[in-house]
């Protein structure tokens, strides 16, 4: 079956997401929360001036990353990478920064996961017993976000789906995914069903589901996953 | 040089330590490295107190910033959503030295926000039916399940601000506002570090951050 470089798998996900963002905002202002890794790269491909970046650590219109010399080391992302200021923007404190989340007004955020199952449960917060303990704004975003896209590789480290029955590990949130993207494939949950709207030119249906652990049915109006 | 401007609110950072006593509950402001009260902390480190528990968004490094509180075996019992910038932390829970209490970081500031404003506990979403929801009393509304967060207070909170004038009142910078003006609500006893002290009346008063009725005690970074 068709293998991807990690990091040619990393652009088209993100790419293909920077594109939903930039059709969505189109005629509107939309507010975006980036997670930390893989969908923090969503932003290098948003061309578009109604696009908003929120940082949970108290920012939106969150610029790009600062250039060498010209960090203000108290000017961070949630990522704790330096960042810059774009025009408009404003700081707060971290409960009016997850009031914006919890309280439903950020339209999207793209986070990272070990496993999202059939039905839209999503864990990505911590592996029992391992060395990181921590939760962040995980739990806060998928529960406050308007939409909830995984940006994520199809398959983990060992070759094993990602996309699952049901999940192993802590849940960060049930039934809140919204959107999957992979390498391989672009899913959205549809009434309960997970349904499969876009696969990727290199491979066939039935490879796709060789690689896919979690049940879902084939969009009438299938495409092919572009960036 | 002239005189800096003083406060009657301005300690030393040793008669601000004598402060603090062993199992306090301590409330520390920053997210990574931005506003975190770093002098506060590091004489913290060096008090001969024990058993605190310390509630802040994560623990700096091993050995650094807040990290050398646990390094040093100063910590009983952690209040916090995000340890994975300090692998210290998993190690010592696991071995059981330990006690840490993970609540999602919006939880966690609207938790210390109830605190500040006289709110007991409060329902939301965030977390439901998770680990995280563990002894936490549960309730469905409008079809929605919410489970009940209690707010989290402290004794002492150690916060870091820009600049403070002569009441108080504090202005911060950037993102290093975070978790400050929260937690100056929160605590029996508000320690602020600040870089700057200028006279009242100096600052714009649509800009103040954190009014000084939250303040007890200044400390001058040096």
């Amino acid at each position: 079956m068709f293998q991807m470089d990690e990091e040619s798998a990393k652009i088209r996900i993100v790419k293909r997401i920077a594109r939903e963002f930039m059709e969505m905002s189109a005629e509107k202002n939309l507010f975006v929360n980036l997670g930390v890794g893989t969908p923090t790269m969503v932003a290098d491909y948003v061309k578009s001036d109604n696009v908003f970046l929120q940082a949970e650590n108290g920012m939106l219109g969150v610029g790009p990353a600062a250039e060498p010399g010209k960090e203000d080391p108290l000017l961070i992302n949630a990522g704790r990478v330096k960042v810059t200021e774009t025009s408009g923007c404003a700081y707060f404190d971290s409960a009016t920064s997850f009031g914006m989340i919890r309280g439903g007004h950020i339209d999207a955020t793209v986070i990272g996961a070990f496993e999202v199952d059939q039905e839209g449960n999503v864990a990505n917060w911590i592996i029992p017993n391992g060395k990181q303990l921590g939760v962040g704004g995980a739990m806060d975003l998928v529960a406050g976000a308007k939409k909830v896209y995984i940006a994520m590789p199809h398959t983990n480290k060992k070759g094993q789906p990602k996309l699952v029955e049901k999940c192993a590990l802590p849940i960060t949130g049930y039934g809140e995914v919204d959107v999957v993207v992979t390498e391989y494939a672009l899913f959205r949950f549809k009434e309960g069903k997970m349904v499969l709207e876009e696969i990727a030119p290199e491979i066939t249906l039935d490879e796709l589901k060789e690689v896919t652990a979690a049940e879902f049915v084939v969009s009438e109006n299938l495409g092919v996953l572009a960036e | 040089m002239e005189n800096p401007i003083t406060s009657k609110k301005l300690k030393t950072i040793e008669e601000a330590m004598s402060l603090i006593k062993s199992g306090d509950r301590i409330l520390v402001s920053g997210f990574g490295n931005s506003g975190d009260p770093k002098q506060l902390v590091a004489a913290l480190s060096k008090q001969p107190i024990k058993d605190l528990t310390i509630i802040s968004n994560d623990l700096g490094s091993p050995g650094i910033g807040l990290g050398a509180l646990l390094t040093a075996g100063m910590v009983k019992k952690l209040i916090g959503n995000y340890y994975n910038w300090n692998p210290e932390v998993a190690e010592a829970f696991n071995a059981g030295k330990i006690d840490v209490e993970l609540v999602p970081q919006g939880s966690f500031a609207e938790g210390i926000r109830a605190a500040g404003v006289g709110v007991a506990a409060f329902y939301t979403p965030t977390a439901a039916g998770t680990e995280l929801s563990k002894g936490k009393d549960e309730r469905e509304f409008n079809g929605r399940k919410y489970i009940l967060q209690e707010a989290i207070k402290a004794d002492v909170a150690l916060i870091s601000a820009a600049k403070s004038d002569t009441l108080g009142n504090l202005v911060y910078h950037k993102t290093a506002r975070n978790f400050n003006p929260l937690m100056a609500m929160a605590a029996e006893l508000v320690i602020a570090e600040v870089g700057e002290i200028v006279p009242a009346g100096t600052f714009d008063p649509e800009c103040i951050a954190t009014p000084h009725i939250f303040v007890d005690v200044l400390v001058r970074r040096g």
